[in-house]
C-alpha cells in the first residue's frame, strides 16, 4: 500500500509529461498544419525521407557495434579490478558525461577540422591535410565518443555481479579460459549487452547536433530534419509525424534485438 | 524511515518547476530583447557596452538579451508562443509579415523623440508606412566574402555569385542557412525578382541550390564568423556589416557586392504583441537612437547607420567605409525583400527542405538494409532449427533415461 503511495508522484509525472505529450505528438502527426483537419499526408510524405531514415539507422548501428567492441573489454577489465580501483575507473568513465554534450562535440570539431589541431600537426610535418571531418566516419566517431559510457556502465554492472563461483566451477570442470568466456561470462552478460545496445542505439539514431557539427550537408540525419521542422520550416505536424515514424522504427529495431537475446538465454539454460 | 522521507522529498522536488515564480515589486523591471547574434555592442575591444550604459542611466530597468540567427527562426519562436519578448529586431520583409499577421504593437512615438535623428531616406518605408510598428536600427547589404590568400584573382574578377558554385573550391564554400537569403542568391543568378512567387521560378532556384550542394561545406548563419576567420572556409555569402567584424580578425578577407544584384535590407526594432514592459522597451529604443549611442554601437557591429548624425561619433574610417556605405551606382543595383504570401513562403520552405535533405549516396544504405533483413531472417530460421534440434535431443535423452 505504502509503496503505491510513494509511486504516486511519479505516475502523475508520467501521465503529465510523457503520456499526454505523446498524445499531442499523435494528434499533430495526423492533422494538417494549416487547417488542423485529419490527414494522412504527413505520414505519406515520409517516403521522401526514407534515405535519411536509413542513413540514421545505419550510422547508429555502426556506432553501437563499435561501442560494444570497445566497451565490452573495458567493462570486463574494470569489473576485474580491485574495488577501490573499480570506483576510480568507473568515475573516469563517467567523467566526460559531466561536461556538456555540445562542448564535447565542439571539441571534436576543433580537433578534426581542416585547420584543426590534428591537421595542423600533420601539415607541420609537411604532409597533405587529412579529410577527417564532414564525412560519415566523423559522425560515427562523434556518436561513439558521446555514447560510449552508456555502453560501458550497464556492461560493467552485469559483469561485476557474475558469481565468481560459476567461473571456478567451469574451471574445475575443465573449461579453458576461452570456453569460460563463451559458455559462462558471455551468456550471463547478455542482459547488460542488450541494455547497453539500447542505451546507445536509441539516442544515437535520434541525435541531431553531432551530424550538424561533424557531418557534411550530405550526412544529414533524421534528427536534423525533425529539428528543422520546428526551428526554421515551422511545420510541427510533419515534425511530429517524423518523430512518430522514428519511434516505431526504434521499437522494431529494439524488438528484433530483444527477440534474439531471449532466444540466446533460452539456449543458454540447456548448455 | 530516512530513506522513505528522502524519496518523498525527491518526489516533491520533481514538482518544483510547476510552481510559478513570483516577482518582487522592488526588483528592477526586465526588458527582454530578442536580437541577432553579435548585433549589439557589448563593451569588448574598448567599444561601448550599450546594455550597461542603459542600465546605468535607468537603474530600475534591466535588459535581458537572447539571440536568434535568422528571421525565420525568430518568427518560429514568436509564433510557437511560450516566450515573452519586449523587443525584437526583424528585417524589412519580416516586419511586413509580422504586421500583416497582427503580431506587433504600435510604437508610441511620444516616447521615442530621438526618431528625429533618423534620416529621411529611412523614414516611412514601404514595409511599414509611417513607422507605426518599426524603428530602423541598421541597414546593410549582402555580398560575397572570400579569403584572398586562397582564392585566385581570376576567379573573383567577374564579381559574380558564380563563385559560390565554383567546383575548384568544393568543400570550402559556405551557404546561408535560411531559405529567403539562399533563394535570393539563386534568383539573382537566374535573373528573377527576389520577390517572385511563381512556383516554376522557385523550383528552378531550388534546382540551382541543389546543384550547389556538393560543393557546400555547410549551411551556416552565425558560425560563419568562426569558420571564415580561421580559414576553415574560404568563400561565404554574408552581410556586409559582419564582414567588417570578420575582417578585423583576419586581414586576408575581402568583400564584393555581385554585379548580378544583391539584397539591401533594413533591420528594425519592433515591439511584439504580448510584450510586458512596453514603455520601458520604448525607452530602450529611444536610447539606441541617441546619435552617440547609435554611433558607438554601430561602429562595433559594423552595420550601416540610418542616422547621419551618429557618424560624428564613429571612427571616420568606419563612417566612410565603402563596404558599409556603398557608392550611389552600387546602391542602384541592390534590391529589397518584401513579404511573400503565406503559400509562397510555405512553398519556398518546402523546397528549401528538399534542397537540404537531397540525398546523393542512398544505394549503399539500401543494399546494406536488404542484406541486413536477409541476415535477420536467416538467423531467425537458424535459431528455430537449432531450438527444435535441441528439444529433440532433450526428448531423446529423457526417453533413453
Amino acid at each position: 500500500m505504502k509503496s503505491r503511495f510513494l509511486s504516486g508522484p511519479y505516475v502523475l509525472w508520467m501521465v503529465l509529461f510523457t503520456l499526454i505529450p505523446l498524445g499531442v505528438v499523435f494528434y499533430y502527426a495526423f492533422t494538417d498544419s494549416v487547417t488542423g483537419a485529419f490527414t494522412l499526408a504527413n505520414l505519406g510524405s515520409m517516403v521522401n525521407y526514407w534515405p535519411i531514415f536509413l542513413r540514421s539507422i545505419w550510422l547508429s548501428i555502426f556506432a553501437t557495434v563499435i561501442c560494444l567492441i570497445i566497451g565490452y573489454p573495458v567493462a570486463y577489465f574494470i569489473a576485474h579490478c580491485k574495488p577501490t580501483t573499480q570506483r576510480l575507473l568507473q568515475m573516469l568513465v563517467m567523467l566526460p558525461m559531466c561536461m556538456s554534450f555540445l562542448l564535447r562535440t565542439l571539441a571534436w570539431v576543433a580537433l578534426l577540422e581542416d585547420t584543426g589541431i590534428i591537421n595542423n600537426v600533420v601539415m607541420s610535418l609537411g604532409l597533405e591535410s587529412l579529410p577527417l571531418i564532414r564525412n560519415n566516419g566523423a559522425v560515427i566517431l562523434g556518436m561513439v565518443y558521446n555514447y560510449l559510457p552508456y555502453m560501458i556502465l550497464p556492461l560493467y554492472t552485469v559483469l561485476m555481479k557474475i558469481d565468481n563461483r560459476l567461473v571456478e566451477a567451469a574451471q574445475d570442470l575443465g573449461c579453458n579460459s576461452r570456453q569460460i568466456f563463451s559458455k559462462v561470462t558471455l551468456p550471463l552478460s547478455i542482459p547488460g549487452i542488450v541494455s547497453g545496445i539500447t542505451m546507445v542505439f536509441v539516442p544515437a539514431v535520434s541525435t541531431f547536433y553531432i551530424s550538424q557539427k561533424l557531418g557534411s550537408p550530405d550526412t544529414i540525419l533524421i534528427g536534423d530534419v525533425i529539428e528543422m521542422q520546428f526551428k526554421s520550416a515551422y511545420n510541427p505536424n510533419l515534425g511530429a509525424a517524423l518523430s512518430l515514424v522514428l519511434m516505431v522504427l526504434i521499437f522494431i529495431c529494439v524488438g528484433i534485438m530483444n527477440r534474439f537475446s531471449d532466444e540466446d538465454e533460452e539456449g543458454m539454460v540447456t548448455v | 524511515m530516512m530513506k522513505r522521507l528522502f524519496s518523498l522529498l525527491l518526489c516533491a522536488l520533481l514538482l518544483l518547476p510547476l510552481l510559478p515564480v513570483r516577482s518582487n515589486a522592488a526588483e528592477p523591471v526586465t526588458v527582454n530583447l530578442y536580437n541577432w547574434g553579435q548585433y549589439l555592442s557589448d563593451g569588448s575591444d574598448g567599444c561601448i557596452d550599450v546594455i550597461a550604459e542603459f542600465e546605468a542611466k535607468y537603474p530600475h530597468i534591466k535588459v535581458n538579451q537572447m539571440t536568434f540567427d535568422s528571421n525565420e527562426s525568430m518568427y518560429t519562436k514568436l509564433t510557437a508562443g511560450g516566450s515573452s519578448f519586449d523587443l525584437i529586431i526583424p528585417s524589412d520583409y519580416m516586419v511586413e509579415k509580422l504586421i500583416e499577421e497582427d503580431m506587433l504593437l504600435p510604437i508610441n512615438h511620444d516616447n521615442v523623440p530621438n526618431f528625429q535623428y533618423v534620416d529621411e531616406a529611412f523614414r516611412n518605408p514601404s514595409y511599414d508606412p509611417g513607422n507605426v510598428y518599426s524603428i530602423p536600427y541598421t541597414w546593410g547589404s549582402v555580398g560575397v566574402i572570400y579569403n584572398s590568400a586562397y582564392i585566385a584573382e581570376e576567379d573573383v574578377a567577374a564579381q559574380s555569385w558564380d563563385l559560390l558554385w565554383n567546383e575548384k573550391y568544393a568543400n570550402k564554400i559556405l551557404m546561408f542557412d535560411n531559405p529567403r537569403d539562399a533563394f535570393a542568391i539563386a534568383q539573382y543568378r537566374l535573373g528573377y525578382s527576389i520577390n517572385t512567387e511563381d512556383p516554376e521560378e522557385l523550383e528552378a532556384c531550388a534546382d540551382l541550390l541543389r546543384e550547389q550542394k556538393p560543393v557546400v561545406q555547410s549551411y551556416v548563419m552565425d558560425q560563419v564568423f568562426d569558420k571564415m576567420q580561421r580559414a576553415e572556409a574560404w568563400i561565404a555569402p554574408y552581410y556586409a556589416g559582419d564582414y567588417l567584424l570578420m575582417a578585423g580578425e583576419n586581414e586576408d578577407l575581402r568583400f564584393y557586392r555581385p554585379k548580378e544584384g544583391y539584397n539591401l535590407f533594413v533591420d528594425s526594432i519592433c515591439i511584439p504583441k504580448g510584450a510586458e514592459h512596453k514603455e520601458e522597451a520604448e525607452l530602450f529604443i529611444n536610447f539606441l537612437l541617441e546619435p552617440e549611442i547609435c554611433g558607438g554601437n554601430l561602429e562595433y557591429i559594423g552595420y550601416s547607420s540610418p542616422e547621419t548624425a551618429s557618424k560624428d561619433f564613429m571612427d571616420p574610417e568606419v563612417a566612410q567605409s565603402p563596404v558599409a556605405y556603398p557608392p550611389e551606382e552600387e546602391i542602384a543595383i541592390g534590391t529589397s525583400f518584401s513579404a511573400l504570401s503565406q503559400e509562397a513562403t510555405q512553398y519556398m520552405n518546402a523546397l528549401w527542405l528538399t534542397v537540404k535533405t537531397a540525398d546523393t549516396a542512398t544505394t549503399v544504405y539500401l543494399i546494406l538494409t536488404i542484406i541486413a533483413i536477409v541476415l535477420v531472417i536467416v538467423l531467425w530460421l537458424l535459431f528455430k532449427v537449432r531450438r527444435r534440434k535441441e528439444k529433440a535431443r532433450r526428448c531423446q535423452k529423457w526417453k533413453t533415461q
